[in-house]
């Protein structure tokens, strides 16, 4: 009888948490596609630290991952995960980057002209390809590389930092400014990332790229 | 009786060889690589960091993950402006010089610009949005340029979340973000 009562209270809280942690993810911005494999987090572009002949691309998806949830968390095979890269100035993708994952691995394609461009995509499988596996929960990364381009796949601490709490309450109007020290909403949370590193010389002459990602779901 | 379970017996394993076969012959032919067929729909998007949480409204998040950036300005700019005079109706010009109208406008095309012949950064008070690298506090950087007026000594409240780095270092090499918790 205590038991079962200790597992009732149990039960009850931790859906008291899932529905906290839904709430915050639900308001960040996709209500349709939050918690799924094809909710994006967030997006980073930059030169290589090292080597200024490279540029990184970083997308995570899924975020807001306890620990605890982590190892559990996977890439959908029917979610593309697509760079875009538009070098001539008028924000449609001249070149893209695919990630596709197939069997424990992380497939990527590209750079490459895509055959189709805007919402619908198609998969360039006779692109350059990178086959890296998938790192799990816990394993050191592994990384692959096929002419210049290198792929990671994998659980990462979530990069991005943000008082999402205090910025809601203002929203809210229970608050009419930013605390000092702010309470970074993503510490100790994970997401799933995927980062891809290629030659500049694979992306054309301009010298400024617009870029972006998406993820796009099989129909 | 045992003729009859014999022949059954004798039949399956033919079939059983001829799937054998088959199959083998499968993998030879077709290098039993992965189904990449098939067309796949834009469910979410995103370039510079927040744009969709910040500026869209909630009965419109869906619609802005669904759009291609090269028609976003057209459908979403006006909404944009809209936002940025309710989240701050003293705005007249940020640290960019951009009117209300120009910067809205720039920020409705949600793409991330990225320099190939200049170091990345979001912003560093000199060169800006030639990227974004893991560290740039990018939050801080959109909220000054929304709330900080033109020499960014506006709303001084509204202007840093006070979260300035994160939660882990990052790496100098690939795959350059930190293990997971």
């Amino acid at each position: 009888m205590m038991t079962k009562f200790k597992i009732t209270l149990l039960t009850l809280a931790s859906m008291a948490v899932g529905f906290i942690l839904f709430l915050s993810a639900d308001h960040i911005d996709a209500p349709k596609v939050t918690d799924s494999a094809q909710d994006i987090a967030d997006y980073f572009a930059f030169q290589n630290p090292n080597n200024n002949d490279n540029l990184v691309f970083a997308a995570t998806v899924q975020g807001l991952l306890s620990p605890g949830a982590t190892a559990d968390a996977a890439f959908d095979e029917n979610t593309l995960i697509e760079f875009n890269i538009d070098n001539d100035g008028d924000n449609i993708e001249d070149l893209v980057i695919q990630a596709i994952p197939r069997d424990g691995k992380m497939i990527v394609f590209g750079p490459v002209a895509p055959s189709m461009k805007g919402t619908e995509s198609s998969i360039m499988s006779a692109a350059n390809r990178v086959e890296a596996e998938i790192t799990l929960y816990g394993e050191s990364a592994k990384t692959a590389t096929n002419n210049g381009v290198t792929v990671f796949a994998g659980p990462r601490d979530d990069p991005f930092f943000f008082d999402l709490g205090a910025y809601s309450a203002i929203l809210g109007g229970t608050a009419t400014g930013f605390s000092n020290p702010g309470t970074d909403t993503f510490a100790g949370t994970n997401v799933l990332s995927v980062v891809i590193e290629v030659p500049k010389s694979q992306l054309g002459s301009a010298t400024t790229l617009n870029t972006w990602v998406e993820t796009k779901l099989k129909r | 009786m045992t003729f009859s379970n014999k022949f059954f017996a004798t039949l399956t394993m033919l079939l059983l060889c001829v799937f054998a076969f088959s199959s083998c012959d499968d993998d030879e032919m077709m290098d039993s690589d992965f189904d990449f067929t098939g067309v796949y729909d834009q469910a979410d998007q995103k370039g510079r960091p927040a744009i969709n949480t910040v500026f869209v409204g909630e009965s419109r998040k869906d619609e802005f993950n669904e759009t291609t950036p090269s028609t976003m300005g057209a459908a979403f700019a006006s909404a944009f402006e809209s936002r940025l005079l309710a989240l701050n109706a003293g705005y007249t010009t940020n640290a960019l010089g951009l009117d209300a109208t120009t910067f809205t406008s720039v920020l409705a095309t949600d793409v991330l610009s990225v320099a190939t012949d200049k170091p990345t950064t979001f912003f560093d008070g000199t060169n800006v949005l030639t990227g974004r690298t893991l560290a740039d506090d990018v939050i801080d950087v959109e909220l000054l340029l929304i709330f900080g007026g033109p020499d960014g000594s506006a709303n001084p409240g509204l202007t840093s979340d006070n979260v300035d780095a994160n939660d882990k270092a990052f790496s100098n090499s690939f795959p350059y973000l930190a293990s997971p918790w």
